[in-house]
């Protein structure tokens, strides 16, 4: 079994299935609050629902509201159960951070050197450990190919 | 490595100064971490985009630091709420929204801070000086702040700028610090006809490619023929933080850190040299258009939010002309601009061509347009990039003019210039 050692951002376990693009990702006008579901008709995910399970995307594009709209994910529990980037976010991590001191929940958060990150599958079944370790536990759903 | 705290800072995180100072300044701590800074440094003056209704979380956030008895430490400009708190009903805002949103405003509101209500604070009174640290949000002001006036912020997401604004605080890391502000990006204009440099289009368009190419670098460009005015300005940097997250520009011989090109890069020489052409600046406008047809529901002017010396640019326009009755004409601003435009009769003038102004608001922060708004046309780079994802409709971008013609004619008209080929 693959296992990747990240830098832990906001501390935190998860498990879940991957759902990876390299492409960058705006929560405002990119994420749907009350679903979950990634509504930014120009990225590769578009129309997939992210909550509960691992996003695994470099990094937040454009705007600074991504925090409050990742804070509102968090409260309504439609967030991702974890987030893995290519660098620490500081927006990801200020949502999460929010929500820990407001409701004691977070997301947990792992950033990957780019090449750990590029062997990262959709469909992979993760878990995300306290120390940042990340590892493949399982197919969700059997490998592409 | 570790982060520096000064004997203030730990007895506000021990509680000393109240447990809204002390939440405040935990969360600045916790992303200090985040962002590798060294030490925290004080600022002198913040401005609030957490002020933008989301949901119930950002509204419990702001009802929990007041609740906490909330004050900000520094002179605190608002950026737009999600509501024109007096004029909302004119528009299709749902009641229950609107509630919400107002108990958000009333919750900064009650901070202690100047509510300015508006994305353009660097056109009040309030608005900071050169080498000022600064706070702010709302990604139009933070890269005005930072180029045109020279004061120092980083670009502060909502729910921090608040933090900030709280304890007077931030990590010290990024543009608050001099050697982070130096160019890297060149865009060198090559063979832009004087003609088009003086259309009124050409620095949002101007500024749209600045901020594809530059993404989250610092452009600096050369080789302008006329030194921009401020609104211009407003209208390059606006557009730079839509398609890209440009956080500051310099351009040479008019912005402050940027006398000569050599300061502008701090000595160094240039990542990258993008030339700017004709051909690259018309394919960067027709970028700004996602509509086809002529078909014409709404006319939006002020993102950032709308002047004085603009509505006086638009004033003459509309004198003696009627915007055609299946066309609403929209002009966003701050409640202080319009109660001067009131004053010097120019509103008076936008009402008799059928026009409205909605202040405090844009149509992006607020859900007050009818469904049966489909169709929008616009001068602003940022209504143009934003408003088809956020409301899900079809824009077109024109120059001030073609926004007024196309109002009056009830469909689409645009002079084309030198723009298309």
């Amino acid at each position: 079994m693959v296992e990747l050692r990240g830098q832990v951002v906001v501390a935190g376990e998860a498990d879940g299935a991957a759902l990876v693009s390299a492409e960058p990702l705006s929560f405002w006008g990119g994420y749907d609050h009350r679903t979950g579901e990634i509504i930014d008709r120009r990225h590769p995910l578009s129309g997939q629902i992210a909550a509960g399970r691992v996003l695994v995307v470099p990094f937040t594009r454009g705007s600074s509201t991504t925090t409050a709209v990742l804070l509102e994910a968090i409260r309504a529990g439609t967030a991702p159960a974890a987030i893995l980037t290519t660098g620490p976010d500081s927006f990801f991590a200020l949502a999460s951070v929010v929500a820990d001191e407001l409701y004691g929940q977070s997301v947990p958060l792992v950033s990957l050197a780019p090449d750990d990150f590029a062997r990262l599958r959709a469909g992979q079944y993760l878990h995300v450990a306290l120390d940042g370790s990340i590892r493949v536990t399982g197919w969700a759903s059997p490998p592409p190919g | 490595m570790p982060l520096s705290l000064s004997d203030r800072d730990r007895a506000t995180l021990a509680g000393e100064f109240g447990p809204a100072q002390r939440l405040a300044l935990s969360i600045i701590v916790r992303m200090a971490g985040v962002v590798g800074a060294a030490a925290l440094m004080d600022i002198t003056g913040a401005h609030i985009d957490s002020t933008i209704y989301i949901g119930e979380a950002g509204l419990e956030f702001a009802e929990r630091l007041a609740s906490l008895g909330a004050r900000v430490s520094v002179p605190t400009t608002l950026n737009v709420s999600g509501l024109d708190e007096h004029g909302w009903r004119e528009w299709s805002v749902p009641a229950d929204w609107a509630s919400k949103a107002h108990r958000q405003m009333l919750a900064y509101q009650s901070m202690g801070t100047i509510p300015t209500w508006t994305c353009a604070p660097y056109q009040t009174e309030h608005k900071p000086r050169f080498g000022q640290q600064i706070a702010w949000g709302e990604s139009n002001a933070i890269v005005f702040a930072n180029s045109v006036i020279g004061a120092r912020t980083e670009r502060y997401p909502d729910l921090l700028d608040v933090c900030c604004a709280i304890t007077g605080r931030v990590p010290a890391v990024g543009l608050h610090l001099t050697e982070n502000r130096a160019g890297q990006v060149l865009f060198r204009l090559k063979s832009v006809p004087t003609a088009l440099q003086s259309d009124d289009s050409f620095y949002p368009v101007l500024g749209h490619l600045l901020g594809k190419v530059a993404q989250d670098g610092i452009p600096v460009v050369e080789g302008l023929e006329e030194a921009p005015a401020e609104d211009q300005l407003k209208a390059l940097g606006a557009a730079t933080a839509s398609s890209g997250t440009v956080a500051l520009f310099h351009i040479v011989g008019v912005t402050p850190e940027a006398p000569t090109l050599a300061s502008a890069f701090q000595d160094h020489a240039p990542k990258q040299i993008v030339e700017v052409t004709l051909d690259s600046l018309r394919a960067a406008r027709r970028e700004l258009t996602t509509a086809e047809g002529a078909e014409l529901d709404l006319v939006v002017l002020g993102s950032p939010h709308f002047s004085l010396a603009e509505f006086r640019q638009l004033a003459p326009l509309l004198v003696g002309r009627q915007c055609h009755p299946s066309v609403r004409f929209l002009v966003t601003t701050s409640r202080a601009v319009a109660h001067l435009a009131e004053q010097a009769g120019l509103l008076a003038k936008l009402r008799a061509f059928g026009g409205q102004v909605t202040v405090d608001t844009c149509i992006l922060a607020s859900p007050m347009l009818p469904p049966e708004v489909k169709t929008l046309m616009t001068n602003s780079a940022k209504y143009a990039y934003y408003a088809p994802g956020l409301l899900n409709c079809q824009i077109t971008f024109g120059s001030l003019a073609d926004c007024v013609n196309s109002a009056a004619a009830g469909r689409i008209v645009r002079e084309a210039g030198l723009w298309e080929v």
